[in-house]
């Protein structure tokens, strides 16, 4: 590979996260705020929005600042530039929303410690030029809101009744108190799993019949 | 300042509040090392010890914190503390047993990116609790880890005698496995508060 070619953007970059690398359903990073704040779809999407942004700011200072980070050092520095980065959103969500602040709880705060976001800096944000950077992480950012969503609208769906707090099925349904619950977070995501592992095995299949 | 007695905290960081099965931190070494009992015990003990270790500097940083009014660097402070807490442990470990130490691997490390310790550090500050309230906690919490993951590996290993339809193998079965793990700890929750 030369360097010219490592530099080109393409859709793989931005795709990437999105689909082939998906940080929760491919690769199983962060998977602790993926089965604690997604018990309503609301949550859920707050939890990938500020996850998102923490990736998207603390992947574009790292990457300008790749050549200047000393080597020993590194993991220190990338931790302390996502901690800054998860402090300005956690009192801004503050600001914004208390209510969401109450119920998304602790789990702001431990965005820093999300393995996901640690991960793309050491293996992308460090090796990559800033616009490359900022692409991919904005990839992988929506491949998180999209698998926080998919448990999150699921779990409210079964477990609530309702969708972003709009009631579905009238007052005759009887929610499964099991799915907001913790159990209920990780039977779903298993569920999810098991789809995509299915629809894997088909086109695998599929490909080596033609 | 709370007022809850010591075994009430004890009972609850283990059982009726586990930190992995009801408040969903530390499952990436719940589901990345539990493969077998002889990795999962070693584990869940150096997680204790950091768990420990990273209490009692939470609880001395957030006085000097509360002092001068910074408690926006909280999280920095936190984090670094833990980050060096790890340290430790690696050192102790790679000179004392190479073998585990080698047969933990990336995950060792990874324990400074384990959620459950930055989530005990920040819970007993929101919590308030007192010095000897922190230290019960922490040692609740590193139990209940090394309980949920050495259930986990128990059934793994089982699981591995099995014969499975080829679709569940992986991370699917071990998810759903954790989902009836969870499900039964919900029984102890009457206990918790």
């Amino acid at each position: 590979m030369t360097k010219k070619q490592n530099d080109s953007i393409t859709w793989e970059t931005f795709n990437e996260g999105l689909w082939r690398e998906n940080p929760v359903f491919v690769m199983l990073l962060g998977m602790c705020p993926v089965l604690a704040v997604t018990n309503s779809a609301i949550n859920a999407l707050a939890m990938g929005l500020a996850t998102t942004f923490v990736l998207l700011a603390s992947g574009t200072l790292i990457s300008l600042l790749r050549h200047s980070i000393p080597k020993q050092v590194r993991i220190a520095t990338y931790i302390v530039i996502i901690a800054t980065f998860v402090t300005i959103v956690d009192y801004t969500i503050q600001a914004i929303s208390l209510d969401l602040y109450n119920a998304l709880g602790a789990f702001i705060q431990l965005i820093v410690v999300n393995c996901m976001i640690l991960g793309r800096a050491e293996s992308y944000a460090s090796r990559n030029r800033p616009l490359k950077s900022i692409i991919n992480a904005t990839g992988m950012g929506i491949g998180f809101t999209f698998a926080l969503l998919c448990l999150g609208v699921v779990r409210e769906i079964l477990g609530a009744g309702s969708l972003f707090g709009i009631d579905l099925f009238g007052p005759r349904f009887e929610p499964w108190v099991v799915m907001i619950l913790p159990a209920g977070g990780f039977l779903v995501l298993g569920t999810w799993l098991l789809l995509f592992e299915w629809l894997n095995l088909k086109k695998s299949a599929g490909r080596s019949i033609l | 300042m709370a007022t809850e007695s010591l075994s009430f905290i004890f009972l609850n960081a283990v059982l009726a509040n586990n930190f992995v099965l009801a408040l969903f931190l530390g499952l990436c070494p719940f589901l990345g090392v539990s493969g077998k009992i002889n990795t999962a015990l070693p584990m869940g003990l150096a997680t204790m010890f950091v768990m420990l270790v990273s209490s009692i500097c939470a609880y001395l940083i957030n006085m000097v914190l509360v002092a001068f009014d910074i408690e926006f660097l909280r999280l920095i402070a936190y984090i670094a503390v833990i980050a060096s807490a790890v340290q430790l442990v690696e050192m102790a470990l790679k000179k004392f047993s190479p073998r585990l130490f080698r047969s933990l691997g990336i995950f060792l490390p990874l324990i400074t990116t384990n959620c459950a310790i930055l989530g005990l550090a920040l819970f007993q500050t929101f919590k308030e609790y007192n010095f000897l309230q922190s230290l019960v906690y922490a040692i609740g919490a590193g139990t209940g880890f090394i309980l949920a993951i050495l259930l986990m590996a128990g059934l793994r290993e089982k699981l591995e005698l099995s014969t499975m339809p080829s679709i569940t193998q992986g991370a699917a079965v071990s998810l759903m496995l954790g989902g009836l793990l969870s499900l039964s700890f919900m029984g102890f929750a009457g206990l918790g508060g």
